[in-house]
């Protein structure tokens, strides 16, 4: 088992004749996953390196029966090409797009909302289960399928602590990046639950940083039904108040939002925290017993 | 990004939201004349991007225009300290002269995201004048709340319930209804991160003013408005962060004498963490992105050394996007180009490591490979100690 994709997920890119989206594509198809084509308005009825390109997601569901849309449109747009998915059915909507305006977010997720389409990102790596599907920017080669369930709103932490898994002998079931834009899609309880119920999953691995309440709503959500172990790191210990730390979500505003605070709370829920970056790996292995 | 109090007061009188009548001046000729204009007692106020001025120094009441002109001369060209200034203060370039008002009674008014409901969230409180986390933190009850609808906006009975809130009545009840629908219609038409007035005043006469405006703006809308785009203030930016972000890079300079080169945010906070748990100061945050070409990550290199407290570089990447052959490539470069007077710690892993370790290692350079994360920030962090201490 894994969570949210797998080797059936048929996979339609929005954005797949722009740069980013033609050289994802590719990747992910070479990692087994089924990419069944692109969609670009305007560009229908054509191929782009060997993929079929669709003006609408509705004619690549139609076409192909996608069940999937992993998106690389340019900010200005990418709430709209969420929007277009969601109304086309697609159940799981991957976006990757860094740079969305916020307001643009709290409207499409208000859409989302009457809709049963999952939404993981925006602002995020993807997800992927090991040996199975990558859908979105990961590097794969450094994923193993294993037993430890990653969830995360950052992207190149992600690849740390997977590297670091991975160098132990200890693999993935799925990893799965949320995001770290303000207003997000799945959110960490979401993707607790999934691993909480995935039997393969034996430990979970949760990455945080400051900014916002979520990782003391996923404490909370950790001490009354998680029944897993799991394993935190919050990164921005150290940076200053007021100061937007590259993610548009990571900042420490009014005091609030702090790495203190939800380490406190997810210790409380008990998790097992991770001080130092680069224990993350050796920590999950100690907690499996390994 | 940040704008100024009389750039503030300007868009909230095009969203016929009341202000004090004022101008802004530069020189305390200018600030006289206004005074002039305006008539009567005047408040010059310091323009930086920074809260507290009051306390600091860097709000004064003048009962006239010479009064103006000499308050304005203390004010323009000092260096204005307050908690949320830098130490060394913020030098202040120009001030705004505006009638005084007298005052009845001070209100808070704010417009926000909240990140917990995903949607916009509008705050008053009749406790004006005071920090709002204060009032949060001891007085919850006395903060009203209304929680706009992510489609459809504020109501007008949800602008009435915060009117209420507020304890106007008669007519101020009718102009604050007015101003909280216009201020909301302007928080969402030039896409800000956040709309405060503190104070909302009730004068004698009966109007209800925006005395102070802070008004900041999503980042990632800027590109639809470009007109806020020039109202930006570099001289309110550290020349570092300035010239970074003309080159897209995210930098943040801090304190320390660590320098940091990273790809994505979530590594580049936890490699700050890990070097202030080797015992060292990070002298900055820097994420160089997923796609960083060689010549970003030349011009990072440059703005990380320009920087006179680092001692010592401290480059963590992952590779996914970013090809850590690529990195190299643009490491070489930049040492090859700029000199390398500071030790140089390197760690990478990922996409085309082995290609990129060969590149580095090709190319004589002396810089230090640490075996991971943790190993790179011992030794980054114990050579920028001896450099400080030689």
């Amino acid at each position: 088992m894994s969570v949210i994709v797998g080797k059936a997920t048929r996979v339609v890119v929005q954005g797949i004749t722009g740069k980013e989206g033609a050289f994802h594509a590719a990747r992910c198809k070479e990692y087994g996953t089924q990419v069944v084509g692109g969609v670009t308005p305007g560009k229908g009825a054509t191929t782009h390196e060997g993929f079929p390109v669709w003006n609408t997601v509705e004619e690549a569901v139609k076409a192909e029966g996608a069940d999937c849309a992993l998106i690389f449109v340019p900010p200005p747009a990418a709430a709209d090409a969420i929007m277009e998915s969601a109304a086309a059915g697609v159940p799981l909507i991957v976006c990757i797009t860094e740079g969305i305006p916020v307001a643009d977010m709290v409207r499409a997720k208000h859409y989302l909302g009457s809709t049963p389409s999952r939404l993981i990102g925006p602002n995020c790596p993807g997800v992927i289960t090991p040996g199975e599907a990558k859908i979105g920017i990961m590097p794969g080669h450094i994923h193993k399928r294993g037993p430890v369930g990653v969830v995360s709103r950052s992207g190149t932490l992600t690849y740390e602590v997977v590297g670091q898994l991975s160098a132990r002998g200890v693999g993935q079931t799925s990893c799965v990046g949320i995001g770290g834009d303000p207003v997000n899609g799945t959110s960490f309880i979401d993707v607790l639950r999934l691993f909480n119920d995935d039997p393969e999953t034996r430990a979970i691995m949760m990455i945080g940083e400051i900014g916002g309440t979520a990782e003391e709503d996923a404490a909370a959500f950790i001490a009354a039904h998680v029944r897993k172990p799991v394993v935190a790191f919050i990164c921005g210990q150290t940076a200053p108040p007021g100061r937007r730390m590259g993610h548009a979500g990571a900042i420490i505003a009014g005091g609030k939002g702090t790495a203190a605070e939800k380490m406190k709370a997810l210790a409380a829920a008990g998790a097992t925290l991770v001080r130092s970056p680069a224990d993350m790996g050796a920590t999950v292995a100690q907690v499996l017993g390994r | 990004m940040k704008i100024h109090e009389y750039q503030a007061k300007v868009l909230l009188r095009e969203f016929g939201v009341p202000v004090p009548d004022g101008d802004v001046a530069d020189t305390p000729a200018r600030a006289r004349e206004i005074a002039q204009r305006l008539g009567g007692r005047v408040v010059v106020k310091a323009q930086v991007h920074a809260g507290g001025r009051g306390k600091a120094g860097g709000i004064k009441l003048a009962d006239d225009a010479a009064g103006a002109e000499g308050a304005a001369r203390q004010i323009l060209g000092m260096r204005l300290t307050t908690p949320q200034t830098p130490p060394e203060g913020i030098l202040v370039r120009s001030v705004w002269v505006e009638q005084a008002s007298a005052i009845e009674r001070e209100l808070y008014l704010s417009m926000t995201l909240d990140r917990a409901r995903s949607t916009h969230v509008v705050m008053a409180s009749q406790a004006g004048g005071m920090e709002i986390e204060e009032v949060a933190a001891r007085t919850p009850e006395k903060i009203v709340r209304e929680w706009t609808h992510p489609a459809l906006g504020l109501g007008d009975f949800q602008a009435r319930r915060l009117a209420f809130g507020l304890g106007l009545q008669g007519d101020a009840f009718k102009q604050g209804v007015s101003l909280i629908r216009n201020l909301f219609r302007l928080y969402l038409a030039r896409d800000c991160s956040l709309v405060e007035i503190n104070p909302l005043v009730v004068t004698r006469d009966g109007r209800v003013l925006a005395l102070d405006a802070k008004l900041n703006f999503d980042d990632n809308a800027l590109y639809r408005h470009q007109e806020i785009v020039a109202l930006r203030d570099i001289h309110e930016e550290d020349p570092l962060d300035v010239e970074a972000s003309k080159h897209g890079l995210n930098y943040i300079k801090l304190d320390g004498n660590v320098a940091c080169m990273v790809n994505g945010a979530g590594l580049a906070m936890a490699t700050m963490d890990i070097v202030k748990l080797a015992g060292g100061e990070p002298a900055n945050f820097l994420d160089v992105g997923g796609g960083a070409s060689p010549e970003q990550i030349e011009n990072a290199f440059r703005i990380l050394s320009s920087d006179p407290a680092v001692k010592a570089i401290f480059i963590n990447v992952f590779g996914g996007i970013l090809r850590v052959d690529r990195l190299a490539e643009g490491v070489i470069a930049a040492v090859r180009k700029l000199g390398l007077t500071l030790p140089v710690v390197l760690r990478a892993e990922g996409t085309n490591v082995e290609q990129g370790k060969k590149m580095l290692a090709d190319s004589g350079l002396p810089l230090i490979m640490a075996d991971d994360m943790g190993d790179g920030a011992r030794r980054a962090v114990e050579l920028a100690n001896r450099g400080s201490a030689s």
